[in-house]
C-alpha cells in the first residue's frame, strides 16, 4: 500500500526546481527523510534540495524522523527571511 | 485581541495601530519594518515577499500569542505583507498596548525577532544593477535533522529591511 503525499515548495527551492508543488507516493511507514531521499534520488533539478531540509507537515515544523500518513501536505521550507 | 493577518494589500499603520490600546494601558507601540534601498553595500531597488501563506498566519498568531503573555494584556496585532513591495513601503507592522512601556518594548521586540527566526516568509531583494536574489535566511528551530540535532543548529546571517 502507498502513501501519496503533497509536497510543496516556496522561494529559491520553488525557482530551482521550477515547480510549486507535487504529489509523491511513498512505501507505508515512510518519513519525512524517506520523502527527501526519493525526492534526491531523482537526480536533477531535485538534487538541489539539501539532505536535511528544514520541512513543515501539515503547516507545523517537523523533524525529518517525522511519520507521513496519507494526505499529508509536506512543505520544503528554505532559510526563513521574514520581517 | 490579537491579531494576526498576512497581507498582499500595502500596510496601513494606522489601522494597525488602532487595535491596540486600552483605558488602562500607559504605553502604546507601533513598529514599522520597511524596504529599504540598501543591502551589504549593493543599491536595493525594490522587494519581493513570498510566503506559505496559511502557515505563516498561524505561525503570526502564534508569535503574537506568546508575545501577549510577556505583555500582560491581549493587545498585540501584527501584519506581515507579501507581494512586489517598494522602497519605503511596510513590510511588517506590530502595534502592542499595556499599562506600562517596559512589557510594550520587550513585546514589540519579541514579536519582530520571532517572525526573523521562524516565520515562513522570505523575501527577493532587487537591486539597481538589475539582479535579483533570495535573501539568505535563518533555518528555523524545531526541523531539519532531528530534535537532539536542533540544539546545535547555527543560523546564517542575514539580517532583512528592518
Amino acid at each position: 500500500m502507498s502513501v501519496p503525499v503533497h509536497t510543496l515548495f516556496f522561494a529559491a527551492y520553488r525557482d530551482r526546481l521550477g515547480i510549486s508543488e507535487l504529489s509523491v507516493d511513498l512505501p507505508a511507514g515512510s518519513t519525512v527523510a524517506d520523502l527527501v531521499a526519493e525526492l534526491r534520488s531523482r537526480g536533477a533539478p531535485f538534487d538541489v534540495l539539501p539532505e536535511e531540509p528544514a520541512v513543515a507537515v501539515n503547516q507545523t515544523y517537523a523533524f525529518l524522523d517525522e511519520p507521513l500518513e496519507t494526505g499529508d501536505e509536506v512543505a520544503f521550507i528554505p532559510p526563513v527571511a521574514g520581517g | 485581541m490579537i491579531f494576526a493577518e498576512v497581507s498582499q494589500d500595502p500596510i496601513d499603520p494606522a489601522g494597525v495601530l488602532s487595535r491596540v490600546g486600552a483605558s488602562e494601558d500607559g504605553a502604546t507601540l507601533l513598529f514599522l519594518g520597511v524596504v529599504r534601498d540598501h543591502a551589504d553595500g549593493r543599491g536595493v531597488s525594490g522587494m519581493r515577499y513570498d510566503a506559505y501563506a496559511e502557515m505563516a498566519r498561524s505561525v503570526l498568531l502564534e508569535i503574537a500569542g506568546e508575545a501577549a503573555g510577556r505583555l500582560g494584556t491581549e493587545r498585540v496585532a501584527v501584519v506581515h505583507r507579501v507581494g512586489e513591495l517598494e522602497i519605503g513601503e511596510v513590510s511588517v507592522a506590530v502595534a502592542v498596548s499595556s499599562p506600562h512601556r517596559a512589557e510594550a518594548y520587550d513585546a514589540s521586540r519579541y514579536v519582530i525577532e520571532e517572525i526573523k527566526k521562524r516565520l515562513p516568509v522570505w523575501k527577493e531583494e532587487h537591486y539597481t544593477d538589475g539582479a535579483s536574489e533570495w535573501v539568505e535566511g535563518t533555518v528555523p528551530p524545531g526541523t531539519g535533522a532531528a530534535a537532539d540535532a536542533d540544539l546545535g543548529r547555527l543560523s546564517v546571517a542575514g539580517d532583512g529591511s528592518s
